[in-house]
C-alpha cells in the first residue's frame, strides 16, 4: 500500500541544500509493523513526514493507496492526512487549552464525522483513558498525554498510524504501556510504523529498516515477528 | 469543517485570552459608545425641536431683517440690521395688499438677568404682542396674557414661561408677584403653559413682555426709521395653499414701505425651511458622529490585526497540529477571520449597548442646566455593527492568509 521509488527530500538552509532523504526506496505492505531506526539526523522524521503526507517529496514517487502523493494540492494532502493517516509525536502535540475529548475530535471535525463525541470516547477507550476524557493535557501524565495522542490519531479509523518517538519522552513503564497499544492496533489490523531509539522496541515489531544519512542502509524482518503478514521489501 | 464549529473554535480561542481579547476591542467599544449616546441625543433634540415646530402648524412664514446674502440665516436676527419695524408687521395686515394674511405676531428678543426674590435666572426676553400666543400657539396656564393695552403703554408686566417660574418661584403662586428684570419692576400676570421636555428647554425657559415695553426698556438696538424695531414678524397664512401668494404680498408690501428697488433687507421663510435647517444640522452632526466613529472603528481594526498576528506566531505549532489533523487551508483562513471579527463585532456589539444604556441614563435627565431628550436611532446601531464587522474581516484577512499559508512541517517545528 506504501511505495516509495528513489525518494529524495531536500531541504534548503540558507544557501547550503542538505539533503534529508536520498534515494530512498521501500515499500510497506497493508498490516505491517515496521520500525525506523537510527542515528539523530539520519532521515527518520523526514521519511515519516513524507509517508505521513505532511510534506512532498523533492524528487522520487510515493505513491499511497495507488494515488501519487507528489502531484497533489495542499488541501489534498490534508484530506489524505486527515482520511487515512494516524500520527503520534514524539511531544504529543496536544492542543493545551482544551479537554483531552476534544483534542482527540479534532480530526473528527475536520473530517466533518458525525458523532463525534462518541467516536472520540471510543477512541479514548481503547487507549484506556475514558475517565481522563474531560481533562486538560496539563493535568496529564506524560504517559497519559502519548495515549490521547493515540486516541486522536485512532479516532478516524486511519489505515496507517505513524508513530516519530512515540516513547522518547517517556519513562520505560510508560513506554510499555505505548507499545503494547500499538501492537494490540497492529494486530487489529492497521499498518504502524514507528521511529524508535529502543531496541527492546524495534525486535517487538515485524521489519527493521535502519537509516543513515538520509539512505536505507539495512531493512531486514524480525525472526520472531512473521505474524504480521508478509515482510519483503527493498533495502536501498 | 462546518462552519458552526469555525465558530466554536474562534469563541473558545478568544476566551482562552479574554483579558487580550477585552482590552483589544477597548477603543471599538468606546467609539461606538460615544457615537451612540450622543446620536440619541441628537436625534431626540431634532426630534423635539420638529415636533414643536410642526405643532405650530404648517401655515406660519417667518419675517426677518437682512438679506438671503448677507447670511442671517432663519436663526439670524439679533446680528441682523434692525429694518423691520412693529409698523412693518401690521402694515401686512392689509386686506388688499395682503390678502393671504390672517395674523401677524411680530417678536423682539434680548436676554437679560431675572431676580425674584432670593432667586434668579439669566433667560431669553421675547417682546410680543397679543397675537402672539395664538400664532405662536402659548396659551397661559394661570392669569392673562399680554393685552392691547399692555403692549400701547408699554406696561412693566411679563409672562414667564413654566420652568423659570419654577426656578424663580418654586411652589409659589407667581401671578401678581413682582420681580426684576435687568433691574425694573416688572408685574407677573401670567404663567405659559409648559411646553413638555422639549430639548434643551427651549421654551419653557423664557419670559414674555409687551413688544413696546421690550424695545424702550430692556432692548438696546434702536431702528434708523424710527419706530419700534423687531426681530422676527410671525405671519399665520390664511391657508397652507396660500403660502407662496402670502411670500410675494409680505415682500412687496415690505418693498412699497422700505422704498426699495434692489436688493430685499429681509427675509421670508417658512416652517418646512427651519425643520430643513434643522435637518442639515443634525446631518453634518451625523457625518461628524460617523468620522469620529470611523477613526475609532480604524483605530481599533488596526489594533485587531497586531493583536491577530501576534496570535498567529504565538499558535504557530497549534496551526500545525490542526493541519497535521487535516484542517485544510480554508479551516484556518476562517478560523482566524472569525475570530478578528467577532472581536470586532463584539466591541461593536458592545459599543451599541452601552452607548444605548447612556442614552437611556440621560434621557429626560437635566444636566448643566441642560434637559435631554434622547431618540434610539436603530439605523446608526445596525450600521456599527456593520462596519465592525466589516473591520475585522478586513484587518482580520491578512494575518488568517498568513496562518493559511503555514507549511505544516514548519508550523510543528516552530518553537
Ligand atoms: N524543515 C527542515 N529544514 C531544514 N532542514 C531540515 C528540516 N527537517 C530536517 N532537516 C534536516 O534534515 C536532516 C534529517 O533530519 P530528521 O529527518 O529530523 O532526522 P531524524 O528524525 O532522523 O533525527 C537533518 O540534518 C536535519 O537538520
Ligand atoms: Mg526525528
Amino acid at each position: 500500500m506504501i511505495q516509495l521509488d528513489s525518494v529524495t527530500k531536500v531541504y534548503r538552509m540558507g544557501s547550503v541544500d542538505v539533503a534529508a532523504l536520498q534515494e530512498v526506496s521501500l515499500s510497506i505492505q497493508r498490516g505491517e509493523m515496521v520500525a525506523i531506526v537510527g542515528p539523530s539526523g539520519s532521515g527518520k522524521s523526514t521519511l515519516m513526514n513524507v509517508l505521513g503526507c505532511l510534506d512532498v517529496p523533492t524528487s522520487g514517487v510515493y505513491t499511497l493507496e495507488g494515488e501519487e502523493v507528489g502531484q497533489l494540492s495542499d488541501d489534498r494532502l490534508a484530506e489524505i492526512r486527515n482520511r487515512k493517516i494516524g500520527f503520534v509525536f514524539q511531544t504529543y502535540n496536544l492542543l493545551p487549552r482544551i479537554s483531552a475529548v476534544a483534542n482527540v475530535e479534532l480530526p473528527l471535525m475536520y473530517g466533518r464525522t458525525p458523532q463525534r463525541r462518541q467516536k472520540a470516547l471510543e477512541a479514548l477507550e481503547r487507549v484506556g483513558l475514558s475517565e481522563r476524557a474531560a481533562h486538560r493535557p496539563t493535568e496529564l501524565s506524560g504517559g497519559e498525554q502519548q495515549r490521547v495522542g493515540i486516541a486522536r490519531a485512532l479516532a478516524k479509523s486511519p489505515s496507517i498510524l505513524l508513530a516519530d518517538e512515540p516513547t522518547g519522552n517517556l519513562d520505560s513503564a510508560s513506554s510499555g504501556e505505548i507499545l503494547s497499544i500499538l501492537l494490540g492496533l497492529n494486530e487489529e489490523g492497521i499498518t504502524v510504523i514507528i521511529v524508535t531509539h529502543e531496541r527492546d522496541i524495534a525486535l517487538e515489531t515485524g521489519r527493521i529498516i535502519s537509516m543513515l544519512d538520509g539512505r536505507v542502509v539495512s531493512d531486514e524482518p524480525v525472526g520472531s515477528a512473521s505474524r504480521n503478514g508478509p515482510t519483503a521489501g527493498r533495502g536501498a | 469543517m462546518s462552519p458552526l464549529d469555525t465558530l466554536r473554535t474562534a469563541v473558545s480561542s478568544l476566551g482562552a485570552n479574554k483579558l487580550r481579547a477585552g482590552l483589544t476591542v477597548l477603543g471599538i467599544v468606546i467609539g461606538v459608545t460615544a457615537v451612540i449616546s450622543l446620536m440619541s441625543i441628537g436625534r431626540g433634540a431634532q426630534e423635539a425641536i420638529t415636533s414643536r415646530i410642526e405643532s405650530l402648524g404648517t401655515n406660519l412664514l417667518f419675517v426677518r431683517p437682512g438679506s438671503v446674502s448677507q447670511g442671517g440665516g432663519v436663526f439670524g436676527g439679533q446680528g441682523s440690521a434692525a429694518t423691520l419695524t412693529l409698523d412693518d408687521a401690521y402694515a401686512l395686515l392689509d386686506p388688499t395688499l395682503a390678502s393671504s394674511v390672517a395674523a401677524v405676531a411680530p417678536e423682539l428678543r434680548t436676554s437679560g438677568q431675572i431676580v425674584a426674590g432670593r432667586n434668579n435666572t439669566f433667560t431669553q426676553i421675547v417682546g410680543v404682542t397679543p397675537e402672539y400666543q395664538f400664532v405662536r400657539n402659548f396659551p397661559v396656564a394661570s392669569g392673562q396674557f399680554i393685552s392691547g393695552t399692555h403692549v400701547a403703554r408699554r406696561s412693566e408686566v411679563v409672562v414667564i414661561g413654566s420652568s423659570v417660574a419654577e426656578t424663580l418661584f418654586g411652589l409659589r403662586d407667581p401671578v401678581g408677584q413682582t420681580l426684576r428684570v435687568n433691574g425694573r419692576r416688572f408685574t407677573v400676570i401670567g404663567v405659559l403653559e409648559s411646553q413638555g421636555g422639549t430639548a434643551f428647554g427651549l421654551f419653557d425657559d423664557q419670559v414674555l413682555v409687551p413688544i413696546t415695553t421690550a424695545y424702550y426698556r430692556l432692548a438696546s438696538q434702536r431702528t434708523t426709521q424710527g419706530g419700534v424695531s423687531v426681530q422676527t414678524i410671525n405671519v399665520e397664512v390664511r391657508d397652507e395653499g396660500a403660502m407662496d401668494r402670502a411670500i410675494q404680498e409680505i415682500a412687496t408690501v415690505l418693498r412699497l414701505r422700505h422704498r426699495l428697488n434692489g436688493e430685499d433687507d429681509f427675509t421670508i421663510s417658512s416652517q418646512q425651511e427651519t425643520i430643513e435647517t434643522l435637518e442639515e444640522t443634525t446631518e453634518t452632526f451625523v457625518v461628524f458622529l460617523g468620522a469620529i466613529a470611523g477613526i475609532s472603528l480604524l483605530v481599533g481594526g488596526i489594533g485587531i490585526m497586531n493583536i491577530m498576528l501576534v496570535s498567529v506566531t504565538e499558535r504557530t505549532r497549534e496551526i500545525g497540529v490542526r493541519k497535521a489533523m487535516g484542517a485544510k487551508r480554508r479551516d484556518i483562513l476562517l478560523q482566524f477571520v472569525s475570530e478578528a471579527t467577532m472581536l470586532s463585532l463584539g466591541g461593536g456589539g458592545a459599543g451599541v449597548l452601552m452607548g444605548l444604556a447612556v442614552a437611556r441614563l440621560i434621557d429626560g435627565r437635566t444636566l448643566a442646566g441642560q434637559s435631554f431628550q434622547t431618540a434610539f436611532s436603530g439605523d446608526i446601531a445596525v450600521l456599527a455593527l456593520v462596519v465592525s464587522a466589516a473591520i475585522g474581516l478586513f484587518f482580520g484577512i491578512y494575518p488568517a492568509m498568513r496562518a493559511a499559508a503555514l507549511h505544516p512541517i514548519e508550523a510543528l517545528r516552530h518553537e
